[in-house]
């Protein structure tokens, strides 16, 4: 874990990055390009951005117009306008039709911050996975953050992006190869599993190396793709290690605790225990704070490590 | 001139005709609205519009959106008519399997461009568009047809600010203001009126007729080609229902089709003869 670098930060420069390699990419943004770094994009090519005010539902309509034209459409706000404000319009414009158009939302999760419990969006990956034909992306750092954007654009179809506000430490190696639908198994293990996503494989990582002093064996998978789930792995987890704790920085319903709840009780049941925003709102205070005050750091990942040993 | 408008009118006629009998087929859909568009969808198709039939998706193709893709009857006889697949096809529409939607969907329609019918997200895809062909330096154009009830989504009223802000002179919106939606006058529901006063105070130029006045339509679309600097609005008063005088006027035909017994009646309303 050597540097921190923000997801948001890696998008924009890999964002401008793709603007030179790829004619075809417009960048759509709601008076949020300084937030979201898109504007990194739109300094180098003007004529290629799109500024469209604080009007997500035109934004996200404008960009599947641009789609039916050929174009790659990269659309960026913050995930609670992104999802919450422009649900139907993802849904009918971009969904439906299975335009080529990528949703990257920033500012995901608790780590908004002071901003508090309206900006902060807890329920954007449960409402992204319901949506048919939609692919579903968290990444875990800065390394993957690049890899996942690069795929995003050479993949045909819609997707769903989440990144976060915050600095966040560095989880990959700089030759990590990022596949849409795959995850990775970053820490060997063998009592049981933690499954995690975003920010809090990070925390995971931490939380191994934690309960490995105390001789417990534990695996770090990582899914950068909620959807379409690599279900193999966390199937092949749940046998070889027998229990499995999830962790997100979003809601316990319906995001990747729920999918993974899905794949085992169907597939492999084994002792569960998901880790996340407990079906509440978020609310104002340092990134740092809430993570602590909503349950989302390794101290927590390691004591439900431990419970649920005692569960096998 | 009048040749062409002669001509045009007989078309739209006959393009009612298969209206009511796709809709008496799937005994599902939206006919007053599919009629009262019909005038302005067959100006395009077999006017205005720069298309190829036999190759959908050739690029110096215009482009259209219908905004209010519940009159989906309305675009799929006239893409039927022009060529892009068989006639028998609209006989299936809405049945299970077949490519005819209850909505338009590019997905599997040959000539439909986008996904609509959830009101008020057309103008904002039309609008996509019409950035896209400046982007490419095309000098071909985007037709988006809404209904005047559609107006009342806030989506609408965004899009149109957009389109003025990136001054889309080759958008030329069509309003088919039947005055009527489901639950009746729209006046009454929710007053959308003035619908040109709106789009002027957003930047956009505007234009007002008789939409089941050929000459008129045709007029109008080729003035709205000589307007630059932003995007033109068609606002066109009609009768929902037009041509067939039992369903004029009248709210309740919204998404009602014909009957067996309304069948008859109807195509004699349009001058055809039954041969049922």
């Amino acid at each position: 874990m050597s540097s921190m670098i923000a997801t948001r930060d890696a998008y924009g420069e890999t964002l401008a990055e793709l603007g030179g390699e790829d004619p075809r990419i417009v960048v759509l943004d709601a008076d949020l390009s300084g937030s979201t770094k898109t504007g990194v994009f739109a300094k180098k090519f003007p004529e290629r951005f799109f500024n469209m005010g604080i009007a997500e539902a035109n934004m996200v309509g404008t960009a599947a117009g641009l789609a039916a034209m050929g174009r790659v459409p990269f659309v960026s706000t913050f995930a609670i306008f992104a999802v919450g404000r422009a649900w139907e319009q993802v849904r009918q414009s971009v969904a439906y039709p299975k335009a080529n158009v990528k949703i990257v939302a920033t500012h995901g999760g608790v780590t908004v911050g002071e901003d508090g419990g309206s900006h902060q969006s807890v329920e954007d990956v449960a409402i992204m996975r319901a949506v048919p034909n939609m692919t579903v992306i968290v990444p875990a750092d800065g390394v993957e953050t690049r890899a996942a954007i690069r795929a995003v654009a050479a993949y045909k179809g819609p997707v769903y992006v989440r990144l976060g506000r915050n600095k966040v430490p560095t989880v990959f190696p700089a030759d990590y190869r990022f596949e849409i639908g795959k995850g990775t198994e970053l820490v060997a293990g063998t009592d049981l599993t933690f499954v995690t996503t975003g920010l809090m494989t990070a925390q995971a990582v931490a939380a191994a190396e934690q309960l490995k002093k105390e001789g417990v064996s534990a695996r770090v998978v990582h899914i950068g793709t909620i959807k379409p789930l690599d279900q193999e792995l966390i199937v092949k987890a749940a046998r070889e290690t027998g229990a499995i704790v999830t962790a997100e920085e979003h809601s316990i319903v319906g995001g990747l605790g729920s999918a993974v709840a899905e794949v085992l009780a169907e597939q492999c049941p084994v002792p569960l225990k998901r880790i996340g925003v407990n079906d509440r709102f978020g609310t104002s205070g340092k990134a740092e704070e809430l993570l602590k005050y909503f349950g989302l750091t390794a101290e927590h990942l390691v004591e439900a490590g431990r419970e649920m040993l005692s569960r096998k | 001139m009048n040749e062409l408008v002669t001509h045009l009118e007989e078309k739209a006629r006959q393009l009612r005709v298969a209206i009511v009998k796709t809709l008496h087929a799937s005994q599902s859909g939206h006919t007053g609205g599919s009629l009262s568009a019909i005038d302005m969808v067959t100006a395009l198709y077999f006017h205005k519009m720069r298309h190829n039939p036999a190759d959908p998706s050739w690029e110096g193709r215009d482009r259209f959106v219908l905004c209010k893709g519940h009159a989906a009857p309305a675009q799929y006889v006239a893409l039927a008519e022009a060529g892009y697949f068989p006639r028998e096809d609209l006989m299936m529409l809405r049945r299970l399997g077949s490519h005819l939607q209850g909505h338009p969907d590019s997905k599997g329609t040959p000539g439909v461009e986008v996904c609509t019918g959830s009101l008020g997200q057309g103008l904002s895809m039309a609008v996509g568009m019409a950035l896209g062909l400046r982007l490419d330096q095309r000098d071909n154009r985007v037709y988006a047809l809404l209904g005047d009830g559609e107006l009342q989504e806030g989506q609408v009223w965004e899009a149109a600010m957009a389109a003025a802000h990136y001054k889309t002179d080759n958008l030329c919106a069509m309003v088919d203001a039947n005055g009527l939606q489901i639950d009746g006058d729209v006046t009454k529901v929710m007053n959308v009126n003035p619908i040109a006063d709106k789009f002027r105070a957003f930047g956009w130029q505007t234009l007002e007729i008789d939409g089941h006045d050929m000459a008129a339509i045709l007029a109008a679309l080729d003035q709205a080609e000589t307007l630059k600097g932003g995007p033109t609005v068609i606002v066109a008063r009609t009768v929902k229902g037009k041509g067939v005088s039992f369903f004029e006027n009248k709210a309740a035909y919204h998404g009602v089709t014909p009957s067996d017994e309304e069948l008859p009646r109807a195509l004699e309303c349009l001058g055809e003869q039954c041969n049922l």
